[in-house]
């Protein structure tokens, strides 16, 4: 699970323009991240037995990701601590992560579908490789009812309201696509017994560091404005929106 | 040489791959590169080989095997890869749909690498490419560059090539017998929903609500607008995932295109997955609150501002123009 800027947050450049500005961005969960979790968790819950470990990159802040989960029902996290999270590539990340989880030998891994970050949109799928296990993204439903260790079927979403059944060999990987269920909130119980569970903190190899086909940002900035837009009201949105009417009268003659 | 992945379902062309052979041929002019195309086939793709052969292109490499009837991402990784191995391109390029993004991130990691998605647009300086991807949910532009050897696998945004841009031509077709190595995933055949109740693509005004609306007790306000336009309702993503709104109201790559006369967006950011199923309607409006909002930057009209302000004086004034 990776945190993210808040999606209300306003955003600045930072000094060096290869980054926003973070001196005061408040954080959240990746949204499809909250869906993974708790697709995970229904997993767990379906089965009636396991364990649901999360992982999460980033530096000390990301704690608060990782106490929300473990208030959510997560069993137990692993906290890969690294400061500059944003200047790694998404292969760098995947090759973290799967050093840090191989160990774990985990029957199903879950990620998000995407970062609203960087949104790279790979690194599930490149830590599958790395762990030697298939794919699926863009998944919008797992039937719990058909896992019985071996295999495992879901449901992918596709472009325009197309859908597709696959069964897969576990282990597996999911990307999770936003949607999928209807997240839980963490109880204040839960809350309370988050306070026992392990969070393992452990830093990243060398070599990990070291990739050298990454893709490196070099300079960030706000689009430049394609069309020319007539903002109305100036301000005052009661009078934009009496204004707005009236072009719509008049402009595009709607009425 | 820039190798060019065709996507297509049982020879049916994804007419986006078009936009991927016209993001091929401007970067192979400008980089001196040859453009070759390879389309992944089961038993039978028809006349596919040679439709894409009507493309100014070195060759059409037509990568065969049985097992490649139906997408798999195991299948096609397995295939390409070993077409990437003997063709050595420079580039591998493809149009970013939901197919290549499941598999083209693996495909790269199997040369150790990693994809450059998603890209809005490239520059070069020095012969070195500058490809630009749009972050932060729109909000803002990045100039990346890719350090390393080739291949270089880079996907490029719908609309970011025009695909009636793809210069014709003559072409050879080669056929070859690919290996598909083990697949572990046993697709089903792509089905969809029953049909939607809702048909929006025939609609002649649509608001449409997002995260912006706040809460379900909203939504009616929007309804209200609605109403008194006599317009459709329709909503981003986030609503119908909190199932604010049925499914079928959901506009976006995910779900309906629509391309009605008038198009409000109300507490809509305007990410790229939204736009795709907006941008062609005649007259859009855009009423958020943050004037940096991508959606403002296709729309007609804008208000920055708060949308409860705004809604009921809207609907007191639609009254009023309507008489
Ligand atoms: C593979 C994939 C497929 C997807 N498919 C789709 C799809 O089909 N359709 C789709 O819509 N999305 C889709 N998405 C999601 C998409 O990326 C965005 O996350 C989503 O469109 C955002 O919805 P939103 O604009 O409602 O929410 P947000 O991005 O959270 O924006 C809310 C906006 O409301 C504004 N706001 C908040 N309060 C107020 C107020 N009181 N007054 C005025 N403005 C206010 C904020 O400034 C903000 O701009 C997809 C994503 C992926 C990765
Ligand atoms: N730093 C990170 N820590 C944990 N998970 C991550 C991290 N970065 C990416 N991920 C996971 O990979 C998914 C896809 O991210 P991305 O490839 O950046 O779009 C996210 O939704 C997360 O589940």
């Amino acid at each position: 699970m990776k945190q993210v800027a808040n999606k209300d947050a306003v955003l600045r450049i930072g000094k060096d323009e290869k980054w926003i500005d973070e001196t005061d961005t408040a954080y959240e969960t990746n949204e499809s991240d909250g869906y993974a979790l708790e697709e995970a968790l229904r997993m767990k819950e379906a089965v009636g037995a396991g364990e649901v470990v999360v992982c999460s990159l980033g530096p000390q802040r990301v704690k608060t990701v990782i106490k929300d989960a473990l208030a959510r029902g997560a069993d137990r996290a692993i906290h890969i601590v690294v400061d500059e999270v944003n200047r790694m590539s998404p292969f760098q990340i995947a090759k973290t992560i799967s050093d840090a989880i191989s160990d774990e030998k985990a029957d199903l891994v879950m990620s998000g579908l995407q970062s609203d970050d960087n949104g790279y949109g790979q690194t599930g799928v490149i830590l599958a490789e790395l762990l030697g296990i298939p794919h699926a993204t863009l998944v919008i439903e797992v039937d719990r009812s058909s896992a019985d260790g071996a295999a495992l079927r879901l449901k992918r979403e596709l472009e325009s309201g197309w859908y597709q059944w696959f069964t897969y060999q576990l282990p597996a990987l999911l990307t999770i696509q936003s949607g999928i269920s209807q997240i839980r909130y963490a109880s204040l119980k839960g809350i309370m017994a988050a306070k026992k569970k392990e969070i393992k903190e452990i830093s990243p190899s060398a070599e990990t560091q070291s990739f050298d086909s990454k893709q490196k940002i070099e300079k960030v900035y706000f689009p430049l404005k394609m069309k020319q837009t007539q903002m109305l009201g100036a301000g005052d949105v009661k009078k934009g929106a009496v204004e707005l009417i009236e072009k719509l009268r008049a402009e595009v003659r709607i009425f | 040489m820039i190798l060019v992945f065709i996507e297509h379902k049982n020879g049916s062309l994804n007419k986006i791959s078009l936009e991927a052979i016209a993001a091929g041929q401007t970067l192979g002019k400008e980089l001196g590169l040859g453009v070759a195309a390879v389309i992944p086939a089961g038993a039978n793709i028809g006349e596919l080989g040679n439709q894409i052969a009507g493309y100014q292109l070195d060759r059409v490499i037509v990568a065969q095997n049985d097992a490649l009837s139906i997408y798999t991402p195991d299948g096609y990784t397995n295939s390409l890869e070993k077409i990437i191995k003997t063709q050595n391109p420079k580039f591998v390029l493809a149009a970013h749909t939901y197919q290549v993004r499941d598999f083209f991130p693996k495909l790269a990691a199997r040369f150790g690498k990693e994809m450059v998605g998603d890209c809005i647009r490239y520059k070069t300086e020095g012969g070195k490419i500058v490809l630009t991807r749009r972050i932060f949910l729109g909000k803002i532009d990045s100039d990346v560059v890719i350090e390393g050897d080739a291949p270089y696998f880079v996907t490029f945004q719908s609309g970011a090539f025009r695909g009636d841009n793809a210069v014709k031509g003559q072409a050879a077709v080669e056929t070859t017998q690919v290996e598909a190595g083990e697949i572990r995933m046993k697709p089903d055949e792509p089905f969809q929903e029953v049909k939607a109740a809702v048909d929006l693509s025939k609609s002649e005004i649509i608001v449409a609500v997002g995260r912006g609306i706040k809460s379900q007790e909203n939504i009616q306000l929007a309804q209200q607008l609605a109403d008194a336009f006599g317009a459709d309702l329709a909503a981003s993503r986030p609503i119908c995932d909190a199932e604010w709104l049925p499914i079928d109201r959901q506009i976006g790559s995910s779900g309906q295109t629509v391309a009605p006369k008038l198009y409000i967006a109300l507490g809509i950011s305007g990410a790229i997955q939204h736009l795709v199923g907006m941008k062609n309607s005649g007259t859009i409006v855009a009423i958020n609150k943050d004037a940096e909002a991508p959606i403002f930057d296709i729309a007609d009209y804008g208000i920055v501002g708060d949308i409860f302000e705004a809604i009921p004086v809207l609907v007191e004034e639609v009254k009023k123009a309507k008489g």
